[in-house]
């Protein structure tokens, strides 16, 4: 039995430890590169306000649609603002909402899962009822809805988000949170009177670490696309906050009079940055199953 | 299980609409103040002083007879506009569902049994199209295909069967783009797996032609998870045609749903909801009856742990 705790308590800390760093080590190349944007995308969310060269926000309906020009890299949007300084201003919004999404999903999920796992039983049977039902609404509708009852925003699409992801967030940690609970040092820690709170948070938490952060690599992906196309159907972001979303929905007449570098370039930076999300987030993910077998 | 999700998704849509700020009284009436016969008119009529759940119960038995109320912004009976308007969603579905079978599927076989450049490529190209998010490709494939070289319509509905086809083609394509990557993806590792199994490598070795192999031996196996993965993205498909809708200026379900959802036109909401949730439903039962006639092992009302 302490032999057991002993492997419990060397694969939670060596994923602790490890962090970041020792999760990264194995996914290879794309990985690293993956990991490469995704940090220059973080980068840019903290500071990119910082970086833009002009004001995102000041129109100049004389420069509507002009194309690359002295110091303006990426030219000038449709009400004749700087793209490139609304492309860096908007790596806030835009990756903020995902963030929240993801945060609260997998906080929701997890704690959903790990009670079912927990309690088995009648509490097991009534989440996983509960969660089939809520399978049944898409997020993009559930986004839909909260944006007719509360009002469009970027609040009310991302709580309805996190709510329409939490059910495959579970799904996922109820199976790995069954498996951890019939390991034998659980037992031993049940049997020695530690709590199960403390069991639960302690133990079983850190060992599905690395499962946690691939499923939430993986879905800051989804909620990345989802939330962008809330904002791209006028019911999320509110213009003229810049957002890579918002732009390409603003700019979509540009497309239509040939000068489309505006929505191009939002579209492309969501793109690469959604790449390598799903790049890192799949490695992450047979690594996490890997060591599960 | 598939009516109680039903009637919950139902319960659900309206309880969260009927909680939602603002009166119905001021939204009929525009604003303006009514006398108080009127009101009492108004309130008999749409059964607003009665309890909720009285109120969802005429909501609900209404609906069952396709009466889903009256838009508030166009005045006009929302089973009418969604009668008239679920055919493009569902012919856009159907297009894109038929785009994403034969070229999903299609590619992650070859991309399963053609190790190499073909392989490569297609796991590359997965890659970048399962990122593409579609609005983007929507506003890719217009700028490509209908103002560089004209050859399909940007915006719009067409009047006749082949004018239709031709102004879905792009929206088709544009809600297929990711779905198929995934699709490809999950087929070459289902293919992969099966042809790496004992029972192929014995029928390799019994000399059984490569062709009749794949089909039988791999691709049966292999249905399963090809169908799964399907099932789930061509259903998702449902609410993801609102944003190509929105993009290409199609008059269907998901657009309307997204207009009333911003002039708060309730009515509007909660009747192409129910339709979209139940369609939605719909869908994945009938991939659960598929499980079962493609594996004989899988009997239906057994849940899959």
């Amino acid at each position: 039995m302490s032999a057991a705790i002993g492997v419990s308590a060397r694969r939670a800390r060596s994923a602790a430890r490890g962090g970041a760093v020792g999760l990264l080590r194995g996914t290879g190349n794309p990985g690293l590169v993956s990991a490469a944007v995704i940090a220059v995308a973080v980068a840019l969310a903290v500071i990119g306000p910082l970086l833009a060269p002009y004001n995102p926000d000041l129109p100049n309906l004389s420069l509507a649609w002009v194309g690359p020009a002295g110091g303006h890299l990426l030219g000038f949007d449709f009400e004749g603002r700087d793209v490139l300084s609304r492309l860096l201003a908007g790596a806030q919004s835009s990756m903020l909402g995902p963030l929240a999404v993801v945060a609260g999903a997998m906080a929701l999920g997890t704690v959903v899962a790990i009670v079912a796992a927990w309690r088995q039983g009648a509490a097991d049977t009534v989440i996983s009822a509960g969660l089939d039902i809520l399978f049944a609404f898409p997020g993009l509708l559930l986004a839909v809805l909260a944006a007719a009852i509360f009002g469009a925003g970027l609040t009310s699409a991302t709580v309805a988000l996190a709510i329409a992801y939490m059910p495959y967030v579970a799904r996922v940690m109820r199976g790995a949170a069954l498996k951890e609970r019939g390991q034998p040092y659980v037992a031993a820690l049940e049997v020695q009177g530690v709590p199960a709170t403390s069991i639960c948070l302690k133990h079983i938490v850190p060992n599905m670490l690395p499962l946690i952060v691939a499923q939430a690599t993986i879905m800051f992906g989804w909620a990345m696309v989802d939330l962008a196309a809330i904002s791209f159907l006028g019911l999320g972001v509110q213009p003229p906050a810049p957002n890579w979303g918002v732009m390409i929905s603003e700019n979509q007449p540009g497309i239509l009079q040939g000068y489309p570098l505006p929505a191009l370039t939002a579209g492309l930076c969501i793109v690469s940055v959604v790449i390598a999300f799903n790049v890192l987030g799949e490695r992450l993910f047979e690594q996490a199953q890997a060591a599960r077998r | 299980m598939l009516l109680a999700s039903l009637l919950v998704a139902s319960f659900v849509i309206f309880g969260a609409l009927y909680l939602a700020p603002g009166n119905p009284i001021s939204a009929l009436s525009g604003g303006r103040a009514l006398p108080a016969s009127s009101l009492r008119v108004l309130e008999q009529r749409y059964h607003l002083n009665q309890p909720f759940l009285a109120q969802y119960w005429y909501w609900l038995e209404n609906a069952l007879h396709g009466n889903f109320g009256i838009s508030i912004t166009l005045q006009e009976n929302v089973s009418a506009v969604i009668g008239a308007r679920m055919w493009t969603t569902g012919g856009l579905v159907l297009y894109a569902a038929l785009i994403i079978l034969v070229v999903g599927i299609g590619s992650g076989i070859i991309a399963a049994l053609r190790p190499g450049l073909a392989d490569t490529s297609v796991l590359v190209s997965t890659a970048v199209s399962a990122a593409v998010p579609s609005f983007v490709a929507a506003i890719v494939l217009i700028l490509m295909f209908s103002v560089k070289l004209g050859w399909f319509p940007a915006l719009g509905n067409g009047t006749s069967f082949i004018s239709n086809v031709r102004h879905f083609t792009l929206p088709a394509i544009a809600l297929a783009v990711s779905s198929l990557a995934i699709v490809a993806r999950v087929t070459r590792a289902a293919v992969r797996e099966e042809a790496d199994r004992e029972h192929v490598q014995t029928a390799i070795s019994r000399g059984i032609p490569a062709r009749q192999m794949v089909r039988r031996h791999i691709l049966r196996n292999a249905a399963i998870p090809i169908t799964t993965v399907s099932g789930i993205t061509i259903a998702s498909l449902i609410a993801v045609a609102a944003v190509v809708e929105t993009a290409f200026s199609l008059n269907g379900l998901g657009a309307y749903l997204v207009q009333a959802a911003a002039s708060k036109d309730l009515a509007v909401v909660q009747g192409i909801s129910l339709v979209l949730v139940a369609a939605f439903v719909l869908i994945n039962a009938v991939v659960d009856v598929l499980y079962a006639v493609l594996d004989p092992r899988v009997t239906l009302g057994s849940r899959a742990q």
